[in-house]
């Protein structure tokens, strides 16, 4: 009963947070750039004009293009909803492992690139083909790093391996380490972050994700950036939940142990927030064709991390 | 009993094709013939595999065949399982066939031999003796063969025909020895002598290698797969997608017989070698089916793909059980069985989809489509279903077999060598990149198809297709979810069927039936009930916040696209624009894909032209080298026809005191 209670906390949780976060990051990257920056309250502020506005959708849209931002938003959602962020003691955390995650993430990924081909239009038509084409190798990344903390933890599920990290067999690892730093770079692409694509632009030719959703407007775009928003935070609770799980609320915990578990994720997630906002503006972006390298590097680091769990079993 | 009838009716509609051939109804009838049969053999499957499962089924001997050989059949689990595998799609495409079979290309030719098609597959499933079984087994290649030939006045058809004759009989050739290898001197053609026969290791490997490559060139292994692009979509599409979807299954069933019960001793090593390839195979297919320009031809690389995933799960099942690892064994097994009951679906569905659009456009090619989903509703909703089923996604059947083929790969160190090791995470960045490319590769084929606006007239003036054809569709499509949404259900059905090849029965569900977590409790799980439950939850919730306050109000608009909107259809994305940064980064490599843009001087009139050169490294590198050896050989052979009959009486001489020497020393 607590852990459906829980479960329904979480839920609302992980959208209610969504937008103050990306509020942070751009207002950290507004304060380094030198300008005053809206409010962290500011996303808030433009879902609800967003979900105002009424829609206008293109003559030679189909049913598909009114439909997908609804799916493309629950499917992000409900990848959210089965990663834990405060506490592991959640009726839906056993429901979906890493591998699910990764093809609940798909899936959205699946429909925003349809969406983009929908309406016919050139814009669209490139998003969705260069989407495709970054997911094409930060996916089969993701995957590895899951089979590396999956060797290690003899778990693929995000709630097991923290409680593995919490129970300090890890230690120092050169494994975690790479798989680590292999998710982060998965995390930067899959979100269209610089330096892959960048979320702030929207008349470029280097644009990516913008590109797919150009065509939106009114409640559908709402869904959309909310999509995002949720995105954003659920790869930093998984960052955290993997790697940082320290403070996470347990079955056993009591509301005191369930508060620092909601304290811990959201002053650490936070703080992933501002280093976001810090690394994007520290960095340029990337051409295209670049991204391949970029990715291919993550793919090699999270094999790396396989490998090299055996090499220290040798020596 | 049902089973022979059933097949003795194909036999006959056959014949009735044959003899009525001029009869317009015919078609109908044929079809709908074979659906019903196709059903009943469906139902006898389920109901072997749900009941009569644990006890020992009778041989049943029948006097034909070789005089000192007479004909052996039997229906064991897994050739029950089979039987469903093989029969459902076969009554989809019957249905389909009710509709569409009248109208294709030699339609004439291809009725009757439809129903021979069917009877040579369920005889390969039902054969208990090495005869039966090889006999069986050429019946469905030399009838697929004449039906790939049905339009013979197209040149391509008669290409694909001729390769696929030649690959067809190059892996009978190599089937044969490894059956003889393992009935021994004595000659056992059965296959319960086979059972207990004990090989020597270098017979026991030789025959591995015979069966992974003649059932493997059936299945489309590469390098053997070079035919089954060609043949496949060469066949009317009903035909393709039994082909496809049903006769590559027929080739996993071959291997799992030879590799799994007849041969109980294969080592890790072939495990590892099997793994390998079919890694290669996904690989690789899948990077062929992106760059294809043809939808058919895309469905059938695409099948190469998924025919590596199970390749894949079969030999991690071989090392497991070389290993004594019976538990992994088994969940490896059950993973390949799943895939194969799901590819079956939902590439039956999509050769479907593609003989739809072929049906009411004429088209096949990516770049004439476009825009089908409004002319299309049924087709193309069905369509996206199977895309997404056949891409990996939850919570839709293709995920969940990746998803235990994944679990059972993640578990593959277990096999302590360093082969293994260091192989079996490549294996799986493999198999990811595999998976997430055939997401990429199916987004651009729905996307082209069914998305956007219409590139050709053909495709603007599309209409569905008649209700037994989307019926055809709509099965499987549901089929998809369903096999997605209960998969505890399927992996109970399969790990029976899988029991007395492994010895064990895997735990459908360790923690509970909407729960699927096959390792262990703690080792990861999944449950798409759940998730399916929570999805619709989420999309009420979502709905309704957005309904209730948010603007209800749509307008219809032109594009915008910028400011700037172009009228020219062409402006689109195109199929090959699409593929583009993928074959920018991996075409070079695979296929050394060059590409030159032509651009006229400025104030000159001509257009710019823009190339694109790829080579199939398969084919030429390797058919290419061969063929020009058998041309090479057969120059020099080709001698021997022009001899005076003095130098002839003069071979003759010689060969006879070889044979007589060899004959002296082999009584020495």
């Amino acid at each position: 009963m607590t852990a459906l209670l829980f479960g329904i906390i979480h839920t609302w949780l992980v959208v209610g947070f969504a937008p103050l976060i990306t509020g942070v990051v751009r207002l950290t990257k507004a304060r380094l750039q030198g300008r005053r920056g809206a409010t962290v309250l500011q996303p808030y502020r433009d879902l609800w004009r967003l979900l105002k506005k009424e829609s206008v959708v293109a003559d030679s849209a189909s049913w598909m293009f009114r439909l997908a931002p609804y799916g493309i938003f629950v499917a992000v959602w409900l990848a959210a909803t089965t990663m834990p962020t405060f506490t592991t003691y959640m009726i839906l955390t056993p429901a979906a492992d890493l591998i699910a995650l990764v093809a609940l993430l798909a899936t959205a990924r699946f429909f925003t690139a349809l969406a983009g081909l929908d309406v016919g239009t050139a814009f669209g038509g490139l998003g969705a083909s260069r989407e495709m084409f970054v997911a094409s190798i930060a996916e089969p990344a993701m995957l590895t790093v899951t089979f590396s903390l999956s060797l290690v933890a003899h778990t693929t599920s995000p709630a097991a391996i923290a409680n593995f990290v919490l129970g300090g067999h890890v230690g120092l690892q050169v494994s975690f380490g790479l798989a680590l730093g292999a998710l982060v770079m998965v995390a930067i692409a899959e979100n269209g972050r610089i330096p892959i694509d960048n979320p702030a632009t929207h008349l470029e030719l280097t644009m990516v994700h913008e590109a797919m959703v150009l065509e939106y407007s009114g409640r559908h775009l709402a869904l959309l950036e909310a999509a995002g928003m949720t995105r954003l935070l659920l790869y930093m609770s998984v960052i955290v939940c993997l790697f940082f799980p320290w403070g996470l609320a347990g079955p056993e915990s009591g509301p005191g142990g369930l508060l620092i578990g909601l304290f811990a994720w959201l002053g650490k997630v936070l703080v992933m927030a501002v280093g976001l906002g810090l690394f994007e503006s520290l960095i340029a972006k990337m051409r295209v064709f670049r991204v391949a390298d970029f990715l291919g590097g993550a793919l090699l680091l999270a094999l790396l991390a396989t490998i090299f769990l055996y090499v220290a079993e040798a020596v | 009993m049902i089973i022979g009838s059933v097949l003795g009716a194909f036999l006959l509609l056959g014949l009735l094709g044959i003899i009525f051939n001029r009869l317009p109804q015919l078609h109908a009838l044929v079809y709908a013939g074979c659906m019903v049969l196709c059903a009943i053999l469906v139902g006898d499957g389920v109901y072997h595999v749900l009941h009569a499962g644990r006890e020992e089924i009778p041989a049943v001997v029948l006097p034909f065949g070789l005089p000192w050989l007479k004909a052996h059949f039997r229906l064991d689990n897994l050739s029950a399982f089979f039987l469903v595998v093989i029969n459902f799609p076969g009554a989809l495409t019957s249905l389909f066939g009710i509709g569409y079979g009248a109208h294709v290309p030699g339609a004439r030719r291809v009725t009757p031999l439809y129903p021979l098609f069917l009877f040579g597959m369920n005889g390969v499933l039902i054969a208990d003796d090495a005869f039966v079984f090889l006999v069986s087994w050429e019946f469905m290649s030399l009838s697929s063969w004449l039906l790939v030939l049905a339009d013979h006045t197209n040149a391509e058809a008669r290409k694909a025909a001729m390769v696929y004759l030649v690959m067809a009989a190059f892996g009978t050739f190599c089937l044969l020895p490894a059956f003889g290898l393992m009935a021994g001197h004595d000659g056992a053609y059965g296959f319960a002598q086979m059972r207990l026969a004990h090989l020597t290791p270098l017979a026991g490997g030789l025959v591995v290698l015979l069966a992974l490559i003649g059932a493997g060139s059936k299945a489309g292994l590469v390098p053997l797969h070079v035919w089954l692009p060609l043949a496949h979509p060469a066949a009317p599409s009903h035909v393709s997608a039994l082909m496809s979807g049903v006769m590559t299954k027929v080739a996993v069933y071959g291997l799992i017989r030879i590799l799994f019960d007849l041969r109980g001793d294969i080592s890790w090593k072939w495990g590892f070698v099997i793994m390998v390839v079919g890694a290669l195979t996904a690989v690789m297919g899948v990077l062929y089916a992106m760059f294809q320009r043809d939808l058919k031809t895309l469905l059938a690389y695409s099948t190469v793909e998924n025919v590596g995933i199970i390749f894949i799960a079969l030999g991690l099942a071989a090392a497991f059980r070389d290993h004594g690892a019976m538990t992994l064994s088994a969940l490896a097994l059950v993973a390949a069985l799943y895939h194969v009951v799901n590819h079956a679906l939902f590439k039956t569905l999509l050769f479907l989809g593609s003989g739809a659009v072929l049906a009411s456009t004429g088209e096949r090619r990516l770049d004439r489509l476009g825009g089908l989903l409004n002319r299309m509703p049924v087709t193309g909703l069905t369509f996206l279903i199977g895309a997404a089923a056949i891409s990996a996604l939850p919570p839709l059947n293709g995920f969940v077999s990746e998803w235990l083929i994944f679990q059972s790969l993640f578990q593959g160190p277990t096999v302590a060598h360093w082969a293994m090791r260091f192989g079996v995470p490549v294996v799986g960045v493999a198999m990811a990149l595999a998976a997430a490319f055939a997401g990429t590769c199916f987004v651009r084929a729905a996307g082209i198809v069914f998305l956007g606006r219409p590139r050709s007239p053909e495709a603007t003036a599309a209409v569905e297709v008649p209700l037994s054809m989307q019926l055809a569709m709509a099965i499987p499509a549901v089929l998809c979810l369903g096999l997605g949404v209960f998969p505890v259900m399927v992996t109970a059905g399969i790990a029976t069927v899988i029991e007395p090849l492994v010895g064990v029965q895997m735990p459908a569900a360790l923690l509970g039936w909407p729960w699927l977590s096959p390792v262990s409790p703690t080792a990861g799980s999944y449950s798409a009930t759940m998730v399916l439950l929570t999805a619709i939850g989420l999309t009420l919730t979502t709905v309704l916040v957005v309904h209730h306050w948010g603007s209800r109000r749509v307008r219809r608009a032109p594009a915008w696209d910028c400011g700037h909107p172009e009228q020219i259809v062409n402006a689109q994305y195109s199929a090959d624009s699409f593929a583009q940064p993928l074959r920018r980064v991996f075409g070079s490599v695979a296929f050394g894909a060059e590409e030159t843009v032509e651009m006229p001087s400025p104030g000159d009139l001509a257009p710019a032209r823009f190339t694109l050169r790829m080579i199939d490294p398969v084919w030429d590198g390797l058919y290419a080298a061969l063929l020009w050896l058998v041309n090479a050989i057969a120059d020099r052979v080709n001698r021997l026809q022009f001899l005076t009959i003095r130098r002839y009486l003069l071979l003759m001489f010689a060969t006879l005191i070889v044979l007589l020497l060899v004959v002296a020393v082999r009584q020495q």
